[in-house]
């Protein structure tokens, strides 16, 4: 059973694919986009996506903007910033608009695979909690 | 030396315009106050020389009529003191003439007596001259008309130079005639005793030219005598007269002249000009020499202290032009600093991707299937990608430090679309991260451009910056065209920023002045690149729309050889 579904966005097509190879070997179930837009478009069409590694400088809709529309439409979905050592401000940037952290790339794989995992709990763990209050209300309507 | 033969025509010329305006500035007032010095002395010098000329010349005119005067009074006392027969008598005769010489010497050479008829009565003297016939001679009816006569000096009946005194006694045929005769010798001595320097001569003329005394012996002498003496006799106001006559042999000779004995004869003072002023000659040679000397110290210092003010100025020059390349260069640096984040961007790219297919590697050896063809395929085309990103590295760096490299600043062919096309390829990445569009029109076969290549880079990134920089809020799209226009290259960077307000539209090329905050810019960059272009021989034009973007418009002139 894979450890979580990952959607990888990065306009550089090499990184996401080597990245991909990887995570998919440490059991990472991956999906990939190559800019803001086919993020959401990924996002909007596959619901199975718990956590988004997003690159922050793309061209066209950038990762600070494609973070801020995540944000606002899929709420529930994690997303770990990956920024370039002269962006680190972006990333600061992107944590305070909600991301679940940011790395710098190029990063270690165990510590990105970790902080999917952190991120997979912490989603999972507000899913769960969110039925359990959606069961709470509804016990207490039945009652 | 070797400084100076290599100096720039430029500074040569300036070299050179110093040395005359200090040959000038020096000379003339030098110049102006010698010649007037010069010519003062000069004038005073030649005024003092002919006054004591003209000074010894009456002297020796008084002199001389006072001689003649004095001798004409002798033989007057003597024929009125004694009558006609007394004299006739040539004992008595020959007791006066012993009496006159013992009292003036070898003066008086021989005493007559002539009668109305012109015979000689008597005589005493030397000469065999008793009975001579005298009728016809010009002295005796002169004598006669003009009771007293000097004559001229004549040869006569006894072969010698000399000349009559006379005068006459009684009327009609009982007249008589006193006759003495004055030794040429003896009279030359008067004028004979002017003696001034190498060449100063003195000698009388009579009306008709003819010496009276030992004179220069030359014919010139004696015309130019007598044209001092007409001159003379013309206007006799003027008793002594200067003037100066070539003589003989071409040399100017200074003339004093003076008339004698009742306007008849003229007394000649010649002396060589070159002899008379002497002195001044002396002087001016002297003073000549001084004047070359200094002028050739002038000459010498000129020379020196113009080339080492240009050597100076050369050398400032210099400094100033490398102290403009740093500057550029800096400014240069800057404006690639201001790409950083785009650059670095574009470079950890590649780095990331290689890291990771490194790691995917290493994740493959981890496993021990290792030997399966599948896993050796993947390895191999790992090993490719990071190959290939590795180039791509190498080519970020490579244009980032062609760019970045100082160059010498040495003027060379310049390819204007190479330039830009460099440009672009530097800034095109970090346009794409910011939404703008770059677009290029550049005219093919443009002629190439004189100037210094890493100059041309900073003046079209520069530009480019900016419209980038203007553009980087709300993105839009940037143009950089190239054209040939005539003789010149227009080079024009469009950008559909929000353009700058004509208030500060002036100022933008003013050195330090920027509408970026502190110590993001120095407001430098638009400043060099208009003293670049303005290096070059070309202008920047710049138009702008507040709300429609601005365009830069470089006009370069294609230098002649190219064209």
């Amino acid at each position: 059973m894979a450890v979580a579904t990952v959607l990888i966005v990065d306009d550089e097509m090499g990184f996401v694919e080597a990245l991909a190879r990887r995570l998919t070997r440490r059991d990472v179930e991956i999906r990939a986009a190559y800019s803001g837009e086919e993020a959401l478009n990924r996002l909007a069409s596959d619901g199975d996506i718990e956590v988004v590694i997003l690159d922050v400088k793309m061209p066209g809709m950038d990762g600070i903007e494609t973070l801020a529309e995540i944000r606002r439409r899929f709420p529930l979905v994690e997303v770990i910033m990956l920024t370039g050592h002269a962006t680190v401000e972006s990333g600061i940037e992107g944590m305070k608009k909600g991301a679940f952290d940011y790395l710098m790339k190029p990063c270690d794989i165990e510590v990105l695979l970790t902080k999917v995992n952190e991120a997979a709990a912490v989603k999972r763990r507000r899913e769960e909690r969110i039925v359990e209050a959606r069961v709470r209300e509804i016990t207490a309507r039945r009652a | 030396m070797d400084e100076t033969q290599q100096m720039h025509p430029e500074y040569a010329l300036l070299a050179r315009k110093m040395f005359l305006t200090i040959l000038v500035v020096s000379y003339v007032p030098v110049l102006l106050i010698s010649l007037t010095i010069y010519l003062q002395f000069r004038g005073v010098y030649r005024q003092k020389v002919e006054d004591h000329l003209v000074e010894m010349v009456r002297k020796h005119k008084q002199q001389i009529d006072a001689f003649l005067h004095a001798r004409l009074a002798d033989v007057r006392f003597l024929a009125q003191s004694f009558g006609g027969s007394t004299l006739s008598e040539e004992a008595f005769l020959q007791r006066q003439l012993a009496f006159l010489q013992s009292a003036y010497g070898a003066t008086f050479v021989d005493l007559g007596v002539i009668d109305a008829r012109g015979r000689q009565i008597s005589y005493a003297g030397p000469f065999k001259l008793g009975q001579a016939e005298y009728a016809g001679a010009a002295w005796f009816q002169q004598a006669m008309a003009e009771r007293a006569v000097i004559s001229d000096v004549f040869l006569g009946l006894r072969g010698l130079p000399h000349f009559i005194v006379a005068v006459c006694s009684g009327e009609g045929q009982e007249a008589w005639v006193l006759r003495a005769t004055i030794d040429f010798e003896a009279f030359n001595k008067l004028v004979g005793g002017i003696h001034i320097g190498a060449t100063g001569v003195a000698f009388i003329v009579n009306r008709d030219g003819e010496f009276q005394t030992t004179g220069p012996a030359s014919p010139i002498a004696a015309a130019a005598a007598f044209g001092g003496y007409q001159t003379c006799a013309v206007d006799p106001s003027r008793r002594i007269h200067v003037y100066s006559h070539p003589d003989e042999n071409g040399v100017r000779s200074i003339y004093v002249t003076g008339l004698l004995k009742d306007r008849n004869w003229l007394l000649v003072y010649r002396q060589q000009a070159a002899d008379a002023f002497q002195q001044l000659r002396r002087a001016e040679k002297m003073s000549l020499f001084f004047f070359i000397l200094g002028g050739m110290l002038i000459v010498v210092m000129a020379l020196v202290i113009s080339r080492r003010m240009a050597s100076r100025v050369t050398k400032a020059d210099r400094e100033k032009e490398i102290m403009r390349r740093q500057v550029i260069e800096t400014s240069k640096l800057a404006g690639i600093g201001e790409l950083a984040a785009g650059v670095a961007h574009e470079i950890n790219n590649p780095v990331a991707v290689m890291i990771e297919e490194a790691g995917w590697i290493q994740d493959l050896m981890e496993d021990e299937r290792i030997s399966e063809p599948e896993d050796r395929a993947e390895i191999q085309r790992a090993l490719q990608q990071i190959h290939t990103q590795g180039r791509r590295c190498k080519e970020i760096t490579a244009k980032l430090l062609s760019f970045a490299r100082g160059s010498d600043g040495s003027i060379r062919r310049l390819d204007i679309n190479q330039i830009i096309e460099d440009v672009i390829r530097l800034v095109v990445q970090q346009a794409k991260f910011t939404h703008i569009e770059v677009e290029t029109v550049l005219a093919p076969g443009l002629p190439p451009l004189s100037g210094s290549e890493t100059e041309m880079h900073q003046v079209v990134l520069n530009l480019v910056n900016n419209a980038l920089q203007a553009m980087a809020k709300d993105g839009g799209r940037l143009t950089v065209s190239s054209e040939a226009d005539g003789p010149w290259i227009v080079i024009g960077v469009q950008d559909t920023g929000p353009g700058i307000p004509a208030a500060i539209l002036e100022r933008i090329f003013d050195p330090f002045f920027t509408t970026k905050p502190v110590g993001k810019g120095t407001g430098l960059g638009l400043s060099i690149c208009y003293g670049i272009i303005k290096k070059m021989g070309g202008r920047i034009e710049v138009d702008s729309r507040v709300g429609q973007g601005t365009t830069f418009r470089v006009v370069v002139p294609v230098p002649p050889t190219a064209s």
